[in-house]
């Protein structure tokens, strides 16, 4: 009896036990902290949906540069800074008191992944798409083989590309490839330099530009212009850029005519401008493109097959072999290639094909062949407590709209990960575990009211030539205008 | 003089007197009056998209201004709202906390302030700009009663406008919880 009344005893004082710790454990270390690795729009809109949708959580933001902002700062054009007002909704984040932005630290290098994953609850990785599909044919290492995606981080500053070699002696281009990136870099070619002097362009770039001979662009795709991936708003801008005569032959276009009507929507606009230009060009077009200095072509039904160089090893022009299309489904139709071949001179090549990720850090899985971290809904496959969102899990399409929801998805999931117990709630201190290591280390973090003074150095240099800012393109430069 | 001042854009205002934000602590401890006057006085003069949301913050003057308007979320739920004759309506909507992004600032370069009309009134707005039309084109789940919010101006005659949030994001909220607002 005196046993079993002890042994109750003792039973019952170790559940007491159980429920004091229990109690300790989710008073004490109830807050989740999370990493994001990447301040682009992924990371900053996965941000958003984990502050928004829980009371105490922390987030830290991870960049490899001490800027934030990813490619809007550094993929979105000059000329476009209405696209970049998204930057006050991402301070608004930042400067949200659960939320830290951690500049100037490579994932990978100077921590690790795994050493996040210790230190939080949960990790995201949203670092983007920063490598380049290349085209595997012969002359693509010519000099002057250019990836758009290396063109477009030299124009905007970014400090890996500001080296850039870019020449512009020759008066005709070829760019490969009908997505926005494309019309993007033959936008910026084309457009006068009065115009482009007025944006945040790099001094460096605009310096180069502003000798250029460049005269004509082609714009040549593999595909036909029902499967171009390119949006109106972006083919509307060229062919109503100043200075500049929009050619699309009607032989390419004139056979849409009877399919507009059926054409789902986004599709039907983009193709009636496509076949109207070519075909039924407005008074007002044609008033603009008879006192041109400029042009830029459309060429479809083209794979690019060499890039054939001069005897002084510059290039000379593109060889493509023509395609036909095949298929039911006539705007996903395939391309599938002729016997007749064709040539175009040129004197510099823009690769526009695609971007890919790269794998940060080799514990974490990484789908080569498709160019992303393979995951279900955002969750990466078989880590728990690692997730992705935006281009690194979706790959490099879509407008921000899209990489939006994908960060608002993102962080909703992780909120309920948390909540059904999917993910171990153990206390995690988040980033007080990781300064010190990378102070040990020697590393410089920068922090936002850094970024706050880099910003201001930035605004300050551009109002004196009249830009909206001259961005700074060395990161010692930028690490010292932390100092001022 | 004085007054010409202050019809000073308010942004450039705030740059040089930092007290004028409404956050600033010396602009809360100022007199009732003179903080009315800051907020009626001050508002940018460049017409258009480049306003910030600041006049929808506003609460109507008189009871001939309300246009009284209702959001319907993406669960479904309908939100009135008491908005004011020239209330943009996404600013509205960020004011009551509706779920309804603004990416770009009514600038008309995304389409994250996608909403539907209800069919009445759809034709009581004036016709979209062709940028509008453009951005409307990339916005997922597209219906012929689709449209900017940023694009739309309440007036009086839009007394009993309803719009509904797409469906753009799974609702992993089954269990019904609801994230609470910043």
């Amino acid at each position: 009896m005196a046993s079993y009344n002890s042994r109750q005893f003792l039973l019952r004082l170790s559940r007491q036990i159980h429920k004091c710790q229990r109690r300790l454990y989710t008073n004490n270390n109830a807050v989740p902290h999370v990493a994001i690795i990447g301040s682009g729009p992924a990371g900053f809109y996965t941000a958003q949906q984990l502050l928004k949708g829980h009371s105490s959580i922390k987030v830290d933001i991870y960049e490899k540069l001490p800027v934030p902002f990813g490619l809007v700062r550094f993929g979105v054009a000059p000329d476009h800074p209405e696209v970049k007002n998204v930057i006050n909704t991402f301070t608004q984040t930042a400067e949200n008191e659960r939320c830290s932005f951690m500049g100037n630290i490579t994932i990978g290098k100077d921590i690790t992944v795994a050493d996040l994953q210790k230190a939080y609850t949960a990790v995201v990785l949203s670092y983007g798409a920063d490598a380049d599909r290349t085209l595997g044919i012969p002359g693509e290492d010519l000099p002057n083989v250019i990836s758009a995606r290396a063109l477009v981080g030299w124009y905007n500053g970014l400090p890996h590309d500001k080296n850039l070699n870019v020449d512009l002696s020759c008066k005709t281009a070829v760019i490969l490839g009908h997505g926005n990136v494309a019309l993007d870099v033959a936008r910026i070619l084309l457009t006068p330099i009065s115009i482009l002097a007025k944006t945040d362009i790099s001094q460096h770039s605009l310096d180069v530009l502003s000798k250029s001979n460049i005269k004509k662009v082609y714009v040549v795709g593999r595909r036909g212009p029902l499967q171009v991936a390119f949006t109106i708003k972006e083919l509307r801008e060229m062919i109503h850029l100043p200075e500049c005569k929009t050619i699309i032959h009607k032989d390419d276009v004139a056979h849409l005519q009877p399919l507009i009507e059926k054409l789902p929507r986004p599709r039907r606009r983009l193709t009636d401008l496509l076949y109207k230009t070519g075909c039924t060009p407005s008074e007002k077009d044609l008033k603009l493109w008879a006192s041109a200095k400029r042009q830029w072509e459309l060429q479809f039904l083209k794979s690019p097959t060499k890039i054939v160089p001069t005897d002084d090893k510059k290039i000379k022009s593109v060889s493509f072999t023509k395609n036909t299309l095949q298929g039911d489904d006539i705007v996903n139709q395939k391309a599938i290639s002729t016997e007749h071949t064709e040539e175009i001179e040129c004197g510099l090549v823009l690769r526009s094909i695609g971007y890919k990720s790269v794998p940060i850090d080799n514990t974490i899985p990484f789908d080569a062949k498709r160019g992303i971290i393979p995951n279900e809904n955002g969750r990466v496959t078989g880590v728990s407590g690692l997730y992705c969102s935006g281009w690194v899990g979706l790959g490099p399409v879509g407008v921000i709209l899209s990489t939006m929801t994908d960060g608002f998805n993102t962080g909703k999931l992780i909120l309920k990960d948390i909540e059904s117990g999917l993910i171990r709630h153990v206390p995690k201190s988040g980033k007080e575990k990781i300064l010190p290591v990378l102070n040990e280390k020697g590393v410089k973090v920068v922090n936002f009211m850094d970024w706050k003074q880099i910003d201001k150095t930035e605004t300050q240099k551009g109002e004196t030539v009249g830009k909206p800012r001259e961005k700074i393109t060395s990161i010692e430069e930028m690490i010292h205008a932390t100092k001022t | 003089m004085a007054a010409s001042m202050i019809n000073l854009c308010r942004r450039c205002l705030q740059t040089s007197f930092p007290f004028l934000s409404a956050t600033h602590p010396v602009r809360r401890k100022l007199p009732q009056y003179l903080r009315r006057k800051i907020e009626t006085k001050t508002f940018h003069t460049q017409s258009g998209p480049l306003r910030n949301g600041e006049f929808e913050m506003q609460d109507p003057k008189s009871e001939d201004e309300v246009v009284n308007i209702t959001f319907i979320d993406k669960q479904g739920k309908r939100i009135p709202v008491r908005g004011k004759i020239g209330d943009n309506a996404m600013y509205l909507a960020h004011r009551y906390n509706i779920e309804l992004e603004g990416a770009c600032e009514a600038s008309l370069a995304c389409s994250t302030c996608h909403v539907y009309v209800n069919e009445d009134y759809f034709d009581q707005l004036p016709e979209p700009k062709e940028e509008e039309e453009d951005m409307l084109d990339m916005a997922p789940f597209l219906k012929p009663n689709s449209r900017l919010g940023c694009q739309i101006i309440l007036n009086k005659d839009l007394e009993g406008l309803e719009l509904t949030l797409p469906p753009i994001t799974r609702n992993f909220y089954v269990d019904g919880h609801v994230p609470q607002p910043h």
